[in-house]
């Protein structure tokens, strides 16, 4: 029974469901990743790569390139090339800062012969759910209208199979996806220093305001840059989210958000 | 209207809209330079065929040398920025041993901070905008103004892409448009008795290709 989709809840069968861990009454950042440090969470950076051996970065556990193949098809194969750009190297940085032992694993959708089309970084994100990483780190977006009902049905699935979904909200007013779909957690920059302002926006579709804006960062040849955009906020929100998973692993991504609602810097945060 | 008038219509539509647009161009990263208090400003106009970013407009530090540069758009900031959708804003720049390397040989000058911003119409990103070595500390404010300022190189780069599209297919096509710019030509040279009568057949024409 247990393998069948829950469409219903019969008579007698709320035990089966019953949660164990009972949240407290007031729902604290102690409680939520007081002591974590994102240990046993998969983290993919969707990105331009991971440099290798990077010093903020540490070990990177998978790395793959997602590019056209020769009839032009999304081709997955491993990657020795590290970043060709230094953003997924900023990111994976980021996210290592606040969750030092966590797994991170690079897809890179950045390369030759690829301008955003929009089909590579679906496949990307195909791969990442097909993989079932507990976080997908997504600073970018695409415009091709005739993608967003496929990424919206890969977000939902990655919704349901507990793969969390961090996307970066875009800086300017167009219409862009996959951060605008309610199954994933889209992020835009607050101007704060701190690393763990966290502020939820009552007035989405932008969902949480992190920092992002003259962020020190890891960026390529082991050096570190200062960058400021959406697409660093991203990785803070990443990282949060790998140290509740690494803390409460049993929580669904519509918890997950729940958490970062409660403890936003403009709700009940910072305790 | 007068001889005078459909001449400069025509050529408007499409002969010598290149060089037009060319200086709006230059006028948009012009006024982007100036509002940032910027060392240099730039747009990048993506070649599909080649999968290449091609510098359209210049203005500051490395006019001269970048114009009409080639690099491959696969890779690097720009690349990124084109790929993602998505603006960057980057200081100590030049610690990127690559893109230092690469811009010092392209026009011998390495900037320290640099915005890039998409070019995005309708669906397509056509290019980038970059913004080099600007004065003031950056806000999330500048972000906006930036945007604004991208949405209006969009609309340029697009038309600059209409207008050599219009002209390869004027210079190449004998039928459709082609023909339709040589019958506007030929009116425009006929003399003040033959007029009457080819706006006539040319009205009829219009009637029975939109009717």
């Amino acid at each position: 029974m247990s393998e069948l989709p829950a469409w219903s809840l019969p008579a007698g069968a709320a035990d089966q469901i019953a949660l164990e861990s009972a949240w407290p009454a007031e729902v604290t950042r102690d409680w939520a990743w007081g002591g974590a440090t994102g240990g046993g969470v998969r983290v993919c950076i969707l990105d331009s790569g991971v440099e290798l051996d990077h010093p903020l970065v540490g070990r990177v556990d998978s790395s793959v390139l997602v590019a056209a193949g020769e009839d032009g098809e999304p081709v997955v194969t491993e990657d020795a090339e590290g970043d060709v750009c230094g953003h997924g190297t900023a990111c994976a940085g980021i996210v290592r800062s606040l969750a030092p032992d966590c797994e991170i694993h690079s897809v890179r959708v950045l390369g030759p012969g690829y301008t955003g089309s929009g089909k590579i970084l679906l496949a990307g994100l195909r791969y990442a759910i097909e993989q079932g990483f507990d976080v997908v780190n997504m600073s970018l977006s695409t415009t091709k209208k005739d993608y967003a009902a496929v990424l919206h049905e890969l977000a939902d699935s990655a919704y349901f199979q507990r793969t969390v979904l961090v996307a970066s909200a875009h800086n300017m007013p167009v219409e862009s996806y996959p951060w605008r779909f309610s199954s994933v957690i889209s992020v835009g920059s607050h101007e704060e220093e701190d690393p763990l302002a966290l502020y939820y926006n009552p007035n989405p579709p932008v969902e949480f305001f992190a920092r992002g804006v003259d962020v020190e960062v890891a960026w390529l040849a082991g050096e570190t840059l200062r960058c400021s955009g959406n697409s660093f906020a991203t990785p803070h929100i990443s990282a949060l989210c790998t140290l509740v998973r690494s803390k409460h692993p049993e929580l669904t991504p519509f918890q997950l958000k729940s958490v970062l609602h409660l403890v936003s810097s403009n709700v009940g945060g910072r305790r | 209207m007068s001889t005078d008038r459909l001449a400069a219509a025509v050529a408007a539509g499409v002969l010598g809209s290149e060089e037009r647009f060319r200086e709006l161009l230059r006028s948009v990263v012009e006024v982007a330079r100036a509002i940032f208090a910027a060392k240099a400003s730039s747009i990048l106009l993506l070649d599909e065929e080649a999968n290449e970013l091609v510098f359209e407009a210049v203005v500051g530090e490395g006019e001269e040398s970048l114009l009409g540069k080639r690099f491959p758009a696969g890779s690097g900031v720009a690349g990124w920025v084109l790929a993602t959708r998505t603006p960057l804003v980057l200081e100590d720049v030049e610690r990127d041993p690559r893109f230092a390397k690469d811009v010092a040989q392209d026009s011998g000058y390495v900037p320290r901070g640099l915005m890039a911003v998409p070019l995005l119409h309708d669906e397509r990103a056509l290019g980038v905008l970059e913004v080099l070595d600007r004065q003031a500390r950056f806000t999330l404010h500048e972000m906006e103004l930036l945007g604004l300022f991208a949405s209006q190189a969009a609309i340029a780069l697009d038309l600059l892409q209409r207008a050599r599209l219009a002209e390869t297919v004027l210079a190449g096509e004998e039928e459709g448009v082609g023909a339709l710019a040589r019958l506007a030509a030929a009116l425009d040279g006929l003399d003040e008795e033959k007029r009457p009568g080819a706006a006539k057949l040319l009205a009829a024409l219009d009637e029975v290709l939109r009717g």
